[in-house]
């Protein structure tokens, strides 16, 4: 028999409990007639403070809150990929199916499936001994990723009984195990895991592998690594809800968890739709196949958006030890930011920088800390990447959430209202961004893409914020009274702009670029400046150059060259000589 | 249930407290009656045992500690809806007060409403056209979709809604099915009058349905004005099949009111004062648009809001705007140039649009040509800040013609007649024009193919 009490108070989605009735700190508990999920988390000898991760209208003093004697935990099994979610797990699809249309109170519904078979083959013999981690069966999950079921951590044992091959449901036993203390433990598909604890590893590698995007911007200029932490901060309209959606399409990781906090229910009903219809290049199944969608939105109830952002990393974190390589979008880290403050609102704490909570920097520390490349209790190699979109307040980064998240992500992609208003997509600004991974990955780059990558990639910054010098001139004075070699500098940065950091996520070739199509682009785009500058120092003047439409084809090369047909680069590297030549014979 | 309570503990503006009460539940509509006659109504926002803490959405002036009996419905805020209520006028709280007595109910809502399933939400992209070129063209209106007007005190922001609702309703394809919720929190009289004499001259009042709470009403029953309109327009898009538009109008008053009740409560402000919990609380009405899965009905919501001050910053706007999918927003400076109606193109966003436009829905080359006017117009601001400092006369040639596409852009595409009602057609064939008057180079948003059919070399 677990503890119970008697509601007090309630105000919005806190309930207290008068008196210390013997709960445990983050105990999930059941509130009311109609047992709303709750958690504690407050304990003190005068009362108890549970916050309700449901609606809690209509709801009296009086009512029985009742303890489970567990921490909230999420259900870990076959069944969570392709499926959507709400922030404590429990299956949207099933909730429509039993209450309609609109989401009702206290609607209780298993977080998986326990009825359906699935083809289960063991990898375990009588006899073996097994440890934390490892892996006992497998299951076909869906057409792109095989589940492993994995013996708990914390627990080791003799296999003393395995089943045979077969269907099995989730909460069948697989295996029997006789633990240490000689105690016989029946082994299932299933697991329950705290969503606030991490789940445990043997150590963390260095990042040393992007997670290849096929965006320019981010492969080239702002690469990611896997296992790496990132943030998109920018006002409302600037596209980061677009960037996650790309991230999520084309990034070459295993699984994709998306978690939707307090965001528009439009948007997960559109990434649910586009999912199940687009097919992953690479494998050819379906990018739903590789996706869980977590989805709280900014109407469903705000403890629960606080906790949706755990609810994910688990997910993310069981996934990664079977040894898959995990990429979370995390849309949107602000909201889950504001749902802390108003909860601590209404736990009349005291507030710190704007109202939020004094323990904003420390959440969102451990938050991203749960990133990581690392080898797995079992050996596997497998990681988990955040990327987190930030909305800050006004559009201003120097609120809290942003300069808390600066300081714990490594990956930094600011987006630009200026750029978004003049539909310059991705509108992520090169001047603002940094990542700090370059380094760290550039040894890959050399083995992978090419030994001039770096390099190339550094020229092209380095054109980019002669630009942004030029144009504080240029604002002054106007561009024409600027030296040749620096009208040169300017309409290769447009080149630059418009051909390789704009990329259209509408067009069927360009919303998804190779690393090799990229530095081929790269290379391109630098022998145009290498050929124009050597015009110029003969004297060439710039509006000569100009009349060719040579720029205008190296821009167009992102539409124009498709991605299977790099060899297409040496006619333009031909065409760039013959302008050249042109040049030359007609005005030297 | 019918046990009155006598007295009150406490009464501190529009909040009171009651003790000693049995069985209240939170957000639980009571009823008051003071000195035995006036009835009014309340919410329970807090409870703490038998200590209860009442919203009245009422003055409660006349109120006493000893003169007031409470009693308890035992239930949330409700109303009564059939579809007799169109054509109605009703208060904020749902009271009908155009004298033509009681709406009969068919059936009674909690006006909270419950949050829409994402699973069972149909991704919205049919567009309605409006007629007004630079959001026909530019931030096309979605059906399904939440799009508000970010406007400033006294800028034509009822004219534009206005012009939306008469031209939309009035547009092809529009039938009998069609039906707007109108609900006004703290306007003015005036503002009040004008739509409903909009609606009776353009000969749609009796598909109109209006929740008034203008400005002199009491301040805490716009808490509950909003949620009062989107519950009828739930039933009537929902259970009665009918695609509805809703215009809620000024936002800014809302959540002043909210600021208001929070700081009497004595809760910890956030930002400027509003308290903690303005974005779930604006998102518990915007996310009430949508579209169900077959569902023939759809609710779309135009809230109109006055930016404190025109700075888009400003928590109403800012979290609105996280919320909403895109935004009109409505430029001052453009008002003063006489241009109607003011719409600032570069702030201003429709996230539904890229769905809903295109070869399938408008034309081919609709995303093509709004995103080359929204780059070459952002150009025109920058060429317009270089004449400024260095005059004119010294601007490149290009830059000179940004000059002149950006005056013909806001004289002849965003400005149009309070009446005029322009086809898909003529905003993209405007558009060409403007276009046209750009060197072809500069047009590098366009596909290659999209420009050789469309633009002409000698215009």
């Amino acid at each position: 028999m677990h503890v119970s009490g008697k509601i007090y108070g309630i105000n919005g989605p806190i309930v207290t409990i008068l008196g210390d009735m013997g709960f445990q700190m983050a105990e999930m508990v059941h509130v009311g007639r109609n047992r709303l999920v709750g958690e504690v988390i407050g304990l003190n000898k005068k009362q108890t403070t549970i916050q309700v991760f449901e609606e809690t209208t209509g709801l009296k003093p009086g009512e029985t809150v009742e303890g489970t004697g567990k921490a909230i935990s999420v259900t870990l099994a076959p069944g969570i990929l392709t499926n959507i979610f709400d922030g404590i797990e429990r299956p949207l699809q099933q909730i429509a199916e039993l209450g309609g249309p609109f989401i009702p109170r206290g609607v209780s519904v298993e977080a998986l499936d326990t009825r359906k078979k699935w083809e289960t083959r063991l990898l375990v013999k009588e006899g073996e001994r097994v440890y934390p981690g490892a892996v006992i069966a497998e299951v076909p999950e869906t057409p792109a990723i095989t589940h492993k079921v994995m013996v708990p951590p914390e627990v080791s044992g003799l296999v003393k009984a395995v089943a045979a091959d077969g269907s099995y449901t989730i909460q069948e036993t697989l295996a029997v195990l006789e633990t240490e203390d000689g105690k016989e433990l029946p082994l299932t598909m299933t697991q329950q895991w705290p969503i606030r604890i991490p789940r445990p590893v043997n150590r963390r590698f260095p990042a040393d592998r992007p997670l290849v995007t096929g965006q320019r911007i981010l492969d080239t200029l702002f690469p990611i690594a896997k296992g790496g932490t990132a943030a998109i901060p920018g006002g409302f309209g600037t596209g980061k809800t677009m960037t996650q959606h790309q991230l999520a399409k084309w990034s070459d990781a295993d699984i994709i968890i998306y978690i939707g906090c307090g965001e528009r229910g439009n948007e997960m009903t559109n990434v649910l739709e586009e999912f199940s219809q687009l097919v992953d290049p690479k494998s050819g199944n379906l990018l739903m196949d590789r996706t869980t969608l977590i989805a709280n939105t900014s109407n469903m109830p705000v403890a629960a958006r606080e906790a949706s952002i755990y609810t994910g990393l688990t997910l993310a974190e069981y996934y990664r030890d079977m040894g898959y390589h995990v990429a979370i979008m995390a849309d949107s880290t602000s909201r889950w930011a504001e749902a802390l403050r108003e909860l601590s609102g209404r736990l009349e704490e005291m507030p710190a920088e704007e109202g939020f909570p004094a323990y904003l920097a420390s959440r969102l520390s451990a938050f991203y800390e749960r990133a990581g490349y690392v080898e797995n209790l079992n050996g596997t190699d497998g990681s988990v990447t955040i990327i987190g979109a930030v909305s800050p307040q006004g559009g201003d980064f120097s609120e809290p959430v942003t300069q808390n998240t600066k300081r714990f992500v490594r990956c930094f992609l600011a987006l630009d209202k200026s750029l978004a208003y003049a539909r310059h997509y991705p509108a992520i600004n090169w001047l603002t961004s940094y990542t700090e991974y370059l380094n760290d990955l550039a040894p890959w780059y050399s083995a992978n893409v090419g030994q001039n990558f770096v390099y190339c990639r550094n020229q092209i910054l380095n054109i980019l914020t002669t630009e942004s010098r030029l144009n504080e001139i240029v604002k002054l004075i106007g561009s024409d009274v600027l030296p040749d070699d620096q009208k040169l500098v300017l309409e290769i940065a447009r080149v630059i702009r418009l051909g390789f950091l704009q990329q259209n996520a509408f067009h069927a070739e360009d919303t998804y670029v190779p690393m090799e199509k990229q530095l081929r682009m790269m290379e391109t785009i630098l022998y145009l400046y290498e050929k124009c500058k050597a015009l110029i120092e003969l004297n060439m003047p710039m509006a000569l150059l100009r009349e060719d439409r040579i720029f205008e084809k190296v821009i167009a090369i992102k539409y124009d060259v498709a991605n299977q047909e790099l060899s297409k680069f040496q006619d333009y590297h031909r065409m760039i000589d013959a302008f050249y030549q042109r040049i030359m014979e007609t005005n030297a | 249930m019918s046990i009155e309570y006598l007295g009150l503990s406490e009464i501190n503006g529009p909040l009171i407290a009651v003790e000693g009460v049995k069985g209240g539940s939170f957000e639980e509509i009571v009823e008051l009656s003071v000195a035995g006659k006036k009835k009014k109504l309340g919410r329970i926002v807090e409870i703490n045992e038998d200590k209860a803490v009442i919203q009245v959405f009422e003055s409660t002036d006349e109120m006493s500690l000893s003169n007031t009996h409470t009693r308890l419905t035992g239930h949330p805020m409700e109303i009564g809806l059939s579809v007799d209520i169109l054509g109605r006028i009703f208060n904020g709280l749902g009271e009908p007060i155009d004298g033509l007595g009681k709406v009969t109910a068919e059936c009674v809502r909690d006006v909270n409403g419950l949050p829409m399933n994402p699973c069972v939400r149909e991704y919205p992209r049919n567009y309605i056209r409006t007629g007004i070129s630079a959001i026909d063209g530019l931030t096309t209106l979605i059906r399904g979709q939440k799009l508000p007007i970010f406007s400033g005190n006294g800028l034509p922001h009822d004219q534009l809604a206005a012009q939306i609702v008469e031209q939309a309703s009035l547009g092809e394809g529009s039938a009998e099915d069609f039906a707007i919720v109108f609900a006004a929190m703290g306007v003015k009289y005036d503002v009040a009058e004008f739509f409903r004499r909009t609606f009776e001259e353009s000969g749609v009042s009796s598909h109109v349905v209006m929740f008034l709470n203008l400005s002199n009403d009491p301040v805490v029953e716009r808490l509950i004005t909003p949620k009062v309109a989107l519950t009828a327009a739930e039933y009537l898009a929902f259970e009665k099949d009918m695609h509805i538009l809703v215009i809620l109008t000024d936002m800014t008053s809302f959540a002043e009111a909210m600021r208001e009740v929070s700081s009497l409560k004595g809760e910890i402000p956030s930002r400027k004062g509003y308290p903690g919990y303005l974005y779930s609380e604006l998102a518990t009405l915007y996310e009430r648009a949508g579209i169900l899965k077959g569902a023939k009905g759809s609710v779309t919501q135009i809230p109109i809001l006055t930016m404190p001050g025109d700075d888009i910053t400003h928590p109403i706007p800012d979290l609105t705007g996280y919320i909403t999918e895109g935004q009109i927003v409505l430029e001052r400076s453009l008002h003063q140039k006489n241009i109607y109606p003011p719409i600032n193109v570069l702030p201003s966003l429709s996230r539904l649009m890229k769905d809903g436009i295109g070869a399938e829905f408008t034309r081919e080359d609709h995303q093509d040509v709004s995103n080359q006017l929204f780059s070459s117009y952002a150009r025109v601001g920058e060429a317009r800040d270089l004449a400024s400092v260095i005059g004119e006369d010294e601007l490149s040639e290009v830059d000179k013609k940004y000059l002149q596409f950006g005056t013909a852009f806001e004289q002849e595409f965003v400005s149009q007649g309070a009446t005029e009602n322009r086809t898909m057609e003529e905003t993209l064939d405007i558009g060409w024009r403007l276009l046209h008057i750009l060197p072809r180079e500069e047009l590098d948003r366009i596909d290659t193919r999209i420009l050789e059919k469309y633009y002409d070399p000698k215009p």
